[in-house]
């Protein structure tokens, strides 16, 4: 059965898959690694402390704990998706930065204000029905993400203000404007701690569980729809093209700057939602330090993915889980949960190296993949070429 | 006398000149809490100007300098445990200190050896490195701090300041300039150290060309027969020592503990500092001194409260509005400079040697 | 030099050379671009290791391990392309390297900056060592780079293309330090294209063609015509038969053109043609005299200063790179890395990179995938494209497929003129046909072409009507079915007219 046609399908499709695999496996590695290293952490660790036994096993402790506490019971895996939601939708808004060769290191700020705008409304509608309190509170926090977004984008366009340093500077001033605005104008008379009133009927409503919210559902469909803008659609595509090659994207008549301001709104509303959904589904009032590691978070689900808002959702997965079973980790293991935070950047920092790993697997012996690397978004190099 | 009244009764631009009037004024009595915060500003800027120099951009500078802090902090607990507290001996120098301050270089070192590695040989993209660095600093020290703080450590205290006599910070005019600039601990004098060393070592001795020259045009200085890779190594590596000091001044000199993420940004404040000092040691740390002026200018308007029409708008604004100054003072530098300040042409490029086939 | 061989991927750059310099001696290489003179010097100066064959320095044979060793045995190199930092001065560029140490640590900035003057002195130039070499004019510069050689007491000094950007009057300034340079016993490889300063200045001239050495002269027993004909050779390689031309209405107008490059030098300096539906006009040059600049211009990636373009009577000059597309410009680009393909693309979406927002590939915002992978699979049959399927990354492709998908976009399209800059650089055999048969039959079908190439068997093959560029300018046109293949050569290495030159006994450039 060998027409040329038909075979040159087949190994098409074998090339592809062959790229999928050495990608999923660069990530499933750097990830293993991540965990082998917060092992030793928790090894380490234990030497601090006063009473320092040295028990070997406590990383099996402590990985069971976690595990368990995400995917232990009906109740662990609903908290799980909980704390993928936000995961989701940040993670899709680095993603779609990325694609468009941006750096959105800003998703804390913009989820920060979404979620505080998203409550102000909520607050001003509490006693309107839900169905249109909640949609003005989403549509809300989306667009105070979405300006929050913009700034750095048009900053970037007209002044080439590098969006790195600008979206970090707008995460402490998002900080310092929701503090001023929380122990001021929106406070809570006479309460003993700067908080703002609650939401009422902009709060979402329960899906799952006693806490799956709606915005699981909205965190869903993003992910889809997002996969359609950047594949399915022109405007996609312009995004794409300007992230790879702005050069051959000014001769196919797009233009560079345009694309990355919007695209940078349009990641500032993403993270935005984010927010909104944390505000509207779990917290219903904004207090004046909304700690969150979102944002960074957010980066590592993107890398994770390369970038695919589909991929996003089992890598938001995978951190939601870590973060959601922390807490368990914590009370079972007593291992603070900030080691979800070592676990995290240790895995950044094991994706980032993917080309160093390819090449010491192509010494072990492992087959090389079939065509160029599959490419990290603004990782120099990363234009495919012939295989080296 | 009468012209500043004339500019201050403007009606809007008045206040503008009132506001930079009261600044003016308020610079010899405040200088002591600005020289506070300029180290970490001016040594990760000069850790900058090293990299870029040479052609690589270090976003990193961030979380180097927080490994630094927290490094500095629990190796002085723990070499003061095993040693003890020891006597001081000039500035506080106590064996434990002076332990902890050569393991923060160190530390600082290795991570800029790492993004030397990533940036180099790897030739991933220089800022997601940078940035992945900050994200691992920040989760690694976060963590190891709650475990150690949950211990209450003893720390090994902090570096003492220098004091001029009397007859000299005295001096009218410019005493308050000796007494702002000599009346600070150790890592604050070598800062001036640092700057013009660093100075006169770029533009005066051969590395210093040879570095220029890399970051501008590599191509250029291999076909000299310099080693650009090597270069580079060497350059960032080497810049590791001032984030290092800059990070080791957070808990050593001015405090003399650790609290998480105790850099809050001054990495990357350092980094327009850098870009608006035009890539110079000394400019970098003039624009150190601006950022420093608005990083403090909250607690110096408590400290000194201005007067007219200005200390109403001053004074009522929320205090969130000074916490959020400086980092709204970098993003305006950045947008207003950065088109006219031009960085070296290499910088960010990676470089793959000639083919010596 | 002997027997040096060397291979790069696809082609043999160099093919058992023999060269003999000697002291005081001013050798000349000269050859088309491409013939591998800088490969050979490449090789002398430590930068590549040939394949075979051995280097002799007084008798003896040496390995040359890098630039530095080279440099310390007396072989420098000034580049075609300056290797000058522009942000530093004359004496931080000449000192690069090869630091005056006061001590251990720092320059002695004052002792260079006199040996700096002395030199210039001794061969006829003075020359301001603070200056920043940014500033500097490019003859300037040039003299700037031979001081470097110099101040490391070169015993060989390898000129690459020295007068490439420079004016006559410089260049008989720079001709009189080299003959200083000579007679104070310093031997001088001269590599060029261009016959008649060949002429002047070499005591040997050595030609070099496709690889190999086609003929050692003396420029006293030679002349213009027989140095073209060893350079160029005399057979056309004709690939491709083009048939006639039947050309109709004009179609594109190109008056007065001026252009900059990013640099902002002129180098596009008053360029005027037409071109008619239905014929080629092909410009032949050697690169670098302002081709890319004037086709950028034209498609809409470059501002000119001044002049028109007209496209079927419309005033097209400033038109976007879209507007010219949808007006029926196709447009294959030199650089087809940059601004021809999106690498890590699949092929499909190449093809459509300039028309993805029109039907049928997509249908107002929503893209149409099944109809632009149909696309992409006819256009792989269509234009034999070797590749597994249309869904694989452009970049995984060899150069003569990529530069197939571009074609087949650009050629896709219902076309008015079609813009061609260095089609078959760097292609194999098989392609550079099938491409020429493509353009063909694009202007049998009424297209106005216009094709660049520094390919001079590309543009004779190919052209109607040949235009030879030279220094911004466009020297002459000649009819394509009487061209002379030696005179164009050497229209394109003196860019004076052939009757011109012989009625002044010597050639001004333009």
């Amino acid at each position: 059965m060998s027409s040329p046609a038909a075979t040159a399908r087949v190994s098409g499709v074998r090339t592809m898959l062959a790229r999928a695999w050495s990608s999923v496996s660069i990530s499933v590695l750097s990830i293993l690694l991540a965990l082998v290293a917060g092992a030793f952490f928790i090894i380490v660790s234990q030497l601090v402390e006063p009473k320092g036994t040295l028990n070997l096993l406590r990383p099996f402790d402590a990985y069971r704990s976690l595990f368990l506490g995400a995917f232990g019971g009906v109740n662990a895996i609903v908290e799980t998706l909980v704390q993928t939601t936000p995961l989701v939708l940040a993670g899709l808004a680095v993603a779609v930065g990325f694609r468009a060769g941006l750096f959105n290191i800003g998703a804390s700020g913009q989820v920060t204000l979404g979620a505080l705008g998203s409550v102000v409304v909520g607050i001003a509608l509490a006693d309107q029905p839900g169905y249109i309190a909640i949609p003005a509170a989403v549509l809300a926090g989306t667009a105070v993400g979405a300006l929050y977004g913009f700034i750095p984008g048009f900053l970037k366009a007209v002044s080439g203000a590098h969006e790195v340093v600008t979206t970090i500077m707008l995460n402490s001033i998002a900080g310092s404007i929701l503090a001023a605005l929380v122990s001021g104008p929106l406070k809570v008379p006479n309460s003993p701690s700067p908080v703002t009133r609650d939401i009422g009927n902009a709060a979402f409503p329960i899906l799952i569980g006693t806490d799956g919210h709606l915005g699981l559902l909205i965190a869903l469909v993003m992910a889809f729809a997002m996969w359609w803008l950047l594949f399915r659609t022109t405007r996609g595509f312009e995004i794409r093209t300007v992230g790879s090659n702005p050069d051959a994207a000014r001769y196919a008549g797009m233009r560079p700057k345009l694309v990355i301001t919007w695209t940078m709104t349009l990641s500032g509303a993403l993270a935005g939602l984010a927010g909104a959904c944390v505000a509207l589904g779990i917290l219903h009032h904004m207090q004046s330090s909304f700690a969150t590691s979102i944002g960074f978070d957010a980066i590592a689900v993107a890398l994770l993915a390369r970038s695919n808002p589909i991929a996003v959702l089992p890598s938001a997965l995978l951190f939601g889980a870590m973060r959601a079973g922390s807490n368990r980790m914590q009370i079972e293991a007593r291992i603070p949960p900030e080691l979800i935070n070592v676990l995290v950047g240790i895995t950044l920092l094991f994706i980032i190296a993917t080309p160093a790993f390819r090449v010491l697997l192509r010494r072990i012996g492992t087959r090389p993949s079939l065509v160029a690397a599959p490419t990290l978004p603004g990782t120099a190099g990363g234009t495919a070429g012939p295989p080296p | 006398m009468d012209i500043v009244h004339l500019l201050y009764g403007i009606p809007v631009l008045g206040w503008l000149f009132q506001v930079a009037g009261y600044l003016i004024a308020v610079i010899p009595t405040s200088a002591p809490i600005i020289m506070r915060s300029v180290p970490p500003l001016a040594l990760g800027a000069l850790c900058g100007v090293m990299c870029e120099r040479s052609g690589v951009v270090n976003i990193g500078i961030e979380g180097t300098m927080l490994a630094a802090a927290f490094t500095g902090w629990v190796v002085g607990i723990a070499a003061a445990a095993v040693f003890g507290q020891g006597t001081p001996l000039l500035f506080g120098f106590t064996l434990p200190l002076a332990i902890a301050l050569a393991a923060a270089i160190v530390v600082a070192v290795l991570v800029s050896l790492l993004h030397a590695w990533l940036s180099i040989t790897v030739k991933a993209d220089q800022i997601i490195s940078g940035t992945i660095i900050n994200i691992a600093a920040l989760g690694v020290t976060g963590y190891l701090n709650t475990i150690i703080a949950a211990t209450s450590p003893t720390s090994a205290g902090s570096f003492t300041t220098l004091t001029l006599p009397k007859d000299v910070t005295n001096l009218p005019f410019v005493g308050w300039i000796f007494a702002a600039l000599f009346n600070q601990g150790p890592i604050t004098l070598s800062v001036l150290v640092c700057v013009i060393g660093l100075q006169i070592w770029l533009f005066r001795s051969r590395w210093g060309l040879r570095t220029r020259a890399v970051g501008e045009h590599p191509k250029a200085a291999e076909t000299v027969g310099i080693d650009v890779i090597a270069l580079r190594y060497r350059n960032v590596v080497m810049a590791g020592v001032f984030a290092g000091l800059g990070g080791a001044y957070l808990s050593m000199e001015a405090g003399n503990s650790f609290q998480a993420n105790m850099t809050a940004g001054r990495g990357f404040i350092a980094l327009a500092a850098m870009i608006l000092g035009r890539w110079t040691p000394i400019g970098a740390w003039a624009s150190a001194l601006l950022f420093a002026l608005f990083l403090t200018l909250g607690q110096t308007i408590k400290f000194v409260p201005p007067t007219g029409d200005i200390s109403v708008l001053l004074t009522g604004v929320p205090g969130q509005f000074y916490d959020a100054l400086p980092y709204l003072v970098t993003i305006v530098v950045l947008a207003g400079v950065v088109g006219r300040s031009i960085p070296p042409a290499a910088d960010g490029q990676p470089y793959t040697r000639e083919a010596a086939t | 030099m002997r027997g040096i061989t060397k291979r790069y991927p696809g082609v043999v750059a160099n093919d058992g050379i023999n060269l003999t310099v000697r002291p005081g001696e001013i050798h000349a290489l000269l050859g088309e671009n491409g013939a591998g003179k800088t490969t050979l010097m490449n090789i002398l100066y430590g930068l590549a290791r040939p394949d075979s064959g051995e280097i002799l320095l007084d008798g003896e044979p040496v390995t040359i391990a890098g630039p530095s060793d080279a440099i310390a045995r007396g072989i420098n190199m000034v580049h075609q392309h300056f290797m000058l930092v522009p942000v530093l001065s004359v004496a931080d560029n000449i000192l690069l390297g090869e630091e005056t140490m006061a001590n251990r640590v720092f320059l002695d900035r004052n002792e260079s900056r006199q040996r700096i003057i002395e030199l210039g002195r001794r061969f006829g130039f003075e020359v301001d060592p603070d200056v920043k070499v940014g500033s500097l004019s490019v003859g300037w510069q040039q003299r700037v780079e031979i001081l470097k050689a110099l101040y490391r007491n070169a015993r060989i000094l390898v000129l690459d293309e020295p007068t490439a950007a420079l004016t006559p009057a410089e260049t008989e300034e720079i001709f009189a330090v080299l003959r200083r340079l000579a007679a104070a016993g310093h031997s001088i490889i001269f590599i060029s294209h261009k016959l008649y300063e060949v002429l002047e200045i070499a005591d040997t001239i050595t030609v070099i063609r496709r690889g190999r050495v086609v003929g050692e002269r003396d420029p006293r027993q030679t002349n213009e015509d027989d140095l073209a004909e060893l350079m160029v050779g005399r057979e056309v390689q004709l690939v491709v038969d083009r048939g006639e031309s039947h050309p109709a209405a004009v179609t594109l107008t190109v008056d007065g053109l001026r252009v900059k490059d990013d640099r902002g030098s002129e180098v596009v300096r008053g360029v005027s043609f037409e071109i008619r539906a239905g014929e080629i006009l092909g410009i032949a040059g050697v690169a670098g005299n302002g081709q890319d600049e004037l086709v950028e211009a034209i498609v809409g990636l470059r501002r000119p200063e001044s002049g028109k373009v007209v496209l079927d009577g419309h005033d097209a000059t400033n038109w976007s790179p879209r507007s010219m597309t949808a007006a029926g410009l196709g447009y294959v680009p030199a650089d087809r890395h940059r601004f021809g393909l999106v690498l890590p693309f699949p092929i499909a979406d190449n093809l459509v990179l300039t028309t993805y927002f029109r039907r049928p590939f997509a249908n107002g915002v929503v893209r149409n995938d099944a109809a632009i992978d149909r696309n992409g699979d006819e256009a792989v049959q269509r234009f034999d494209i070797r590749t597994p399927s249309a869904q694989v990354p452009a970049g995984t492709l060899s150069g003569g497929n990529q530069q197939k998908i571009v074609v087949a976009r650009e050629f896709g399209r219902d076309l008015r003129l079609l813009v061609l800059d260095q089609p078959t650089r760097g292609l194999d055999v098989g392609s550079i046909e099938f491409i020429h048969r493509q353009i063909i039959a694009k202007r049998d079908a009424g297209v106005a072409v216009l094709l660049v190439s520094a390919e001079l068997d590309e543009v004779l093959e190919m052209s109607d009507r040949i235009g030879v560029m030279y220094r911004g300018e466009i020297v002459s046109i000649v009819d394509g079915r009487t061209a002379d293949k030696e005179k164009v050569g050497r229209l394109m290495a003196t860019g004076a007219q052939l009757e011109a030159a012989e009625a002044a006994g010597k050639v001004a450039a333009a």
